[in-house]
């Protein structure tokens, strides 16, 4: 039973996205009105200065930290569907290739090793942290992908289980590192797991969007490859899809995009197993159609959760991504037991 | 223009599975395959499509290696019907079958009323808009069957198309059995070689031109139904013992248990 047709879906999406980001604008501590914003954007147009402390706010702090929710919320829900795909299995998502463990044990061990350089590091906008996480969840995957690479090709069956292995070694790491920071780290890797977009600015935005953008113009040719690889390995290549370097090129797209996501917004839970799940319910599982109407919803939700996270428990805020889990963890208990009905 | 198997033996973990095998699937024409279990009907199906490569021995398709041909290109010349699917994502029928149009590059327009015919042809077109998590076991297999037709549905200027199904009716009807044989003679009267792989000595011998018997690795018999068929070789080869008759009807032989 499909709900809509896919078109329809991407289109809804794609008009959604706009609406919610200029409503995400008004919303924060300081709440702005439409009015504002809209004055705030003609004066930035035409060149003239509007009230200093309103474009401070919109264009310094929330424009960028809407856009990084945004990226973020894009890749992380189309290569949970792309993970969903290569893996055959509508529960995976893109830390099952080791990605988001590796990350963490990065970013911990730049916080416990580096914590004195942190503040320096900022200077350059993407703290040490962020470049910690990056290194420490491509490698992870390489090592991943390796272990399960032999001359026969690779072995999705042996990446899921390695990316297991992977994912209780670096839990182990991080609770080693843990033990040895003190107070003040402790804190700092703590939130940093919990996934934040607070950090947002216009260099993490610039890099993101140079990332996603690559990112999503290359998915859509491998659309029709990965409908082949839901039938199984041996029928996508009778079906003329070189199945080897498609893993390999779709494992690498997804390594980076969510590692520098997970560089730029800490580990931010839930959107790349949930969304893309949804979206497959609603329009079926045609990746010609699920990977953009997967990042259409992605960003969206992403720019919800923040905005709430942004106001829950004025004055301070709550890290984003105990709000994607929040939300996304009951309506996926939700879906499920609908799903289990259904059968 | 054939699928030729030139002296293949394949070893894997230790294991002889097959042995100086050679074979020709001529285009146009209808081979069975038979065999008891274990007796490496499925290997020599893999290493016939090009899935795994021969230990010794070389498999030619139209001429030229199988390694050798472009992915996309064998695609359009060689379509494969697997025994089981590992699919478990809800697509409609219809985008099953139209997983079958990827090497092609004919068009949205044409793969659809191809897809349409193809479902039509396997008595699925009820099936079009189900969901493929929700059919039967035969259902399932009846729509894999038209996106593996609907893959070769129309002759290619590449060369002779092939069609290998292994096990296409172990989940059929006596209706849906009749219905496969006739779909395989259809296509093979447009110059499809057809391989597959069946249990049902009788279906093989009402539908095959030629009959080849694997057993323990190595091809026990091979020629038309009514030369191969014997007592004493499903004796030897089955451990069965039969009485071979003719069909009332059809004239071809009947094995009796």
């Amino acid at each position: 039973m499909r709900y809509f047709s896919a078109p329809v879906l991407v289109w809804i999406l794609a008009l959604l996205l706009p609406v919610v980001a200029v409503t995400s604008l008004g919303v924060g501590t300081i709440a702005i009105s439409s009015a504002e914003i809209l004055h705030s954007f003609s004066s930035a147009v035409i060149g003239s200065s509007g009230d200093a402390q309103t474009n401070s706010i919109l264009f310094d702090i929330r424009l960028p930290r809407i856009l990084l929710a945004l990226l973020v919320g894009a890749v992380l829900a189309s290569t949970g569907a792309v993970m969903q795909g290569l893996f055959r299995n509508p529960l995976a998502d893109p830390s099952l290739i080791g990605v988001s463990g590796g990350a963490s044990v990065g970013a911990s061990l730049m916080i416990v090793s580096a914590g004195g350089f942190i503040q320096a590091g900022a200077l350059t906008g993407l703290s040490l942290v962020a470049i910690g996480a990056f290194a420490g969840g491509f490698i992870a995957t390489i090592v991943v992908y390796r272990v399960a690479t032999s001359n026969l090709g690779t072995s999705v069956t042996t990446m899921l289980l390695a990316g297991i292995a992977m994912g209780a070694l670096a839990g182990a790491l991080n609770s080693l590192l843990s033990y040895f920071s003190d107070n003040e780290m402790l804190r700092q890797i703590s939130v940093w797991q919990m996934g934040n977009l607070s950090g947002a600015n216009w260099l993490k935005v610039a890099v993101m969007g140079a990332v996603s953008i690559w990112l999503l113009m290359r998915l859509p040719a491998q659309a029709k490859a990965l409908n082949a690889l839901l039938l199984g390995e041996s029928e996508a290549r009778h079906l003329g899809i070189d199945v080897q370097s498609v893993k390999r090129r779709l494992i690498l797209l997804t390594a980076l995009g969510v590692g520098v996501s997970v560089a730029v917004a800490g580990l931010v839970g839930f959107v790349g197993l949930v969304i893309p799940h949804i979206v497959r319910l609603i329009i079926g599982p045609d990746h010609r159609w699920l990977l953009p109407a997967s990042a259409l919803a992605g960003a969206s939700l992403l720019i919800v959760a923040d905005s709430i996270a942004r106001v829950v428990v004025l004055p301070a805020e709550l890290p984003t991504g105990i709000l994607t889990a929040l939300i996304g963890a009951p309506f996926f208990v939700v879906l499920l037991m609908h799903q289990r009905r259904e059968i | 223009m054939a699928m030729i198997a030139e002296n293949i033996s394949l070893h894997l973990a230790g294991f002889d599975l097959l042995r100086n095998i050679n074979l020709t699937i001529e285009s146009g024409q209808v081979t069975a395959v038979v065999g008891p279990n274990g007796a490496g009907k499925s290997s020599l199906l893999k290493v016939l499509t090009g899935d795994i490569k021969p230990t010794d021995g070389r498999v030619l398709l139209n001429g030229r290696n199988i390694s050798q041909w472009e992915m996309r290109e064998k695609a359009n010349l060689l379509a494969i019907l697997p025994q089981h699917s590992e699919l478990n994502f809800p697509f409609t029928a219809s985008e099953v079958v139209g997983l079958g149009r990827i090497p092609h590059l004919t068009g949205y327009g044409k793969d659809q009323e191809i897809t349409i015919n193809a479902l039509q042809l396997v008595d699925a077109s009820y099936l079009q808009r189900r969901l493929y998590t929700q059919m039967s076991g035969g259902e399932r297999q009846r729509v894999q069957l038209a996106r593996v037709l609907a893959q070769i549905w129309s002759p290619s200027d590449l060369g002779q198309q092939f069609l290998v199904l292994d096990e296409p009716t172990s989940a059929f009807d006596l209706s849906h059995q009749q219905m496969i044989l006739d779909i395989v003679r259809q296509f093979a009267s447009r110059g499809v070689g057809v391989l597959m792989v069946l249990h049902d000595l009788n279906l093989a011998a009402k539908c095959a031109d030629n009959l080849v018997i694997v057993n323990n690795g190595v091809i026990a018999a091979h020629g038309s139904p009514d030369k191969v068929l014997s007592e004493q070789l499903i004796n030897e080869v089955f451990d069965v013992q039969a009485v071979i008759a003719r069909h009332p009807v059809t004239d071809t032989p009947l094995v009796i248990t």
